[in-house]
């Protein structure tokens, strides 16, 4: 099913979506991927604040290429979840709602996902260029040495995911491969 | 006083002509993709059964028009430079260290390209050297006067699925083709399908690995001499194509786009076996200089 949604994402719409909808987002969505998780985890260990607030956001695990002059942003897509699993269900713990990426999660996730009711989506993985023009600002808010893994708050409009794991746990990789396995 | 003697045979390039084909090659690798990756692809989205699939391969195909047209890297990660270079034992190479000229080239590529610099100094401490060098280069000598240069952005989100087996000889073939869809099934989602996928068989433990990142620059319609190497090929394509992963991860009956199998004499106690995946983003330059 198609969906429109709006990042940050409401308690309900989060519930509401099913495993294999393609769901479009408008709104604020946060970038981070491997270093920048690293950086939250032991800002948390010294009991620090993090740069961002999970409650209801979105983050999307990628990092972009240099913008060329006069657009917001280079290629943009998603990276590889599971590096990211060893995080994310702290963040989600946190109120995180969804996850983009692509790849499959771990079981304590594929939890942490049912146990706050969030999301994870997939974006098409290798469609950097076309994902790129669905994103209309960036700007760096936090850990800007990092270079392409500094944390970006993105506007996006119209951003296209799928649901691969919803808030009861159903998971579209499991279930769509099933269909066409011939082996 | 010793001097270097020029006999008539010998060609001298400058290092700096080096630096410069490894620029262009670079961004040129990063945006377009070959005409042979190009046509596979095409095939795949008229061949793709699930209807979520061919919707992926469509966005695929926009992607690598958006790409090419408004100079947008075609993935974002624009990957580590791995380059080969055959160089013709009768050149000479005048302006400084050749190593050194490869580097500066993916160093502007990188830079001037706007691509992204994804190469961190040390594995463990993790500094982003900002310009993506080192590259990975692999040097071969060869007959003749000409430089053949292949440069192959690798991508990690495909890389880090791959794999080697030090398999037994008694395991023979069907132990090859075992490893082979076990690396690909563990592969699943992760490596951005559909894939391609690239065999190294034989050699040793490192001989294996560099020939499976070889048979991934392959052309596409060059085939193996071996016949039994392009039956393996096509059993593979089809039997991996079975497995469901389709692209994206999300079901369907594209899985791989290719398979390229490459081979090497190995030890009578030995069978190596190495799988590279390549997302469908299997992006090479190629010139001779």
């Amino acid at each position: 099913m198609d969906r429109y949604i709006k990042a940050p994402i409401s308690d309900e719409d989060a519930k509401s979506l099913k495993a294999g909808d393609y769901v479009y987002i408008t709104g604020t969505i946060y970038t981070a991927r491997d270093a920048a998780h690293k950086r939250m985890a032991e800002a948390l260990a010294d009991n620090q604040k993090l740069p961002i607030d999970m409650k209801n956001n979105i983050i999307y695990y990628m990092g972009p290429s240099p913008a060329r002059q006069g657009r917001p942003i280079g290629s943009a897509g998603p990276t590889t979840a599971s590096r990211m699993d060893k995080y994310a269900p702290d963040l989600l713990d946190l109120g995180l709602k969804g996850m983009i990426g692509k790849g499959k999660r771990s079981q304590a996730v594929k939890d942490a996902i049912i146990r706050n009711g969030a999301v994870y989506f997939a974006a098409v993985g290798g469609a950097g260029a076309l994902l790129s023009q669905c994103i209309k600002k960036s700007t760096v808010i936090a850990y800007d040495d990092l270079g392409t893994e500094a944390i970006r708050e993105l506007e996006v409009e119209n951003f296209p995911v799928i649901v691969v794991i919803d808030s009861e746990g159903n998971n579209l990789y499991e279930t769509a491969i099933k269909d066409y396995c011939k082996i | 006083m010793k001097r270097t003697r020029i006999t008539a045979k010998m060609r001298i390039i400058q290092t700096s002509d080096i630096t410069k084909n490894i620029k262009e090659m670079c961004i040129e690798a990063n945006h377009f993709l070959s005409d042979d990756m190009k046509e596979v692809f095409n095939h795949a989205v008229e061949e793709e059964e699930s209807p979520l699939g061919k919707q992926v391969l469509n966005q695929l195909k926009e992607n690598l028009e958006i790409a090419g047209r408004d100079m947008i890297p075609i993935c974002q990660d624009t990957g580590m430079a791995v380059i080969f270079i055959n160089v013709g034992q009768d050149v000479h190479f005048d302006g400084g260290s050749l190593t050194e000229a490869v580097n500066e080239g993916v160093r502007q590529g990188y830079t001037e390209g706007y691509l992204r610099k994804s190469v961190v100094k040390d594995p463990i401490f993790r500094e982003n050297t900002k310009d993506n060098t080192p590259a990975v280069i692999h040097y071969d000598i060869v007959p003749g006067d000409k430089v053949e240069i292949t440069v192959a952005p690798k991508g990690f989100g495909s890389e880090n699925m791959s794999r080697v087996f030090m398999l037994k000889p008694a395991d023979g073939i069907e132990g090859v083709k075992e490893a082979i869809l076990t690396a690909v099934r563990d592969a699943g989602p992760n490596a951005c399908p559909p894939m391609v996928v690239g065999v190294g068989i034989g050699g040793t433990f490192e001989k294996c690995a560099e020939l499976a990142k070889k048979a991934l620059t392959r052309d596409l319609n060059e085939k193996s001499p071996l016949e039994y190497v392009r039956n393996l090929e096509a059993e593979m394509l089809e039997k991996i194509n079975m497995l469901g992963i389709g692209p994206g991860g999300l079901g369907g009956t594209k899985t791989a786009l290719a398979v390229n199998v490459e081979t090497y004499p190995t030890h009578i106690a030995g069978l190596p076996v190495a799988i590279n995946i390549c997302c469908h983003v299997n992006r090479h330059s190629h010139r001779i200089i």
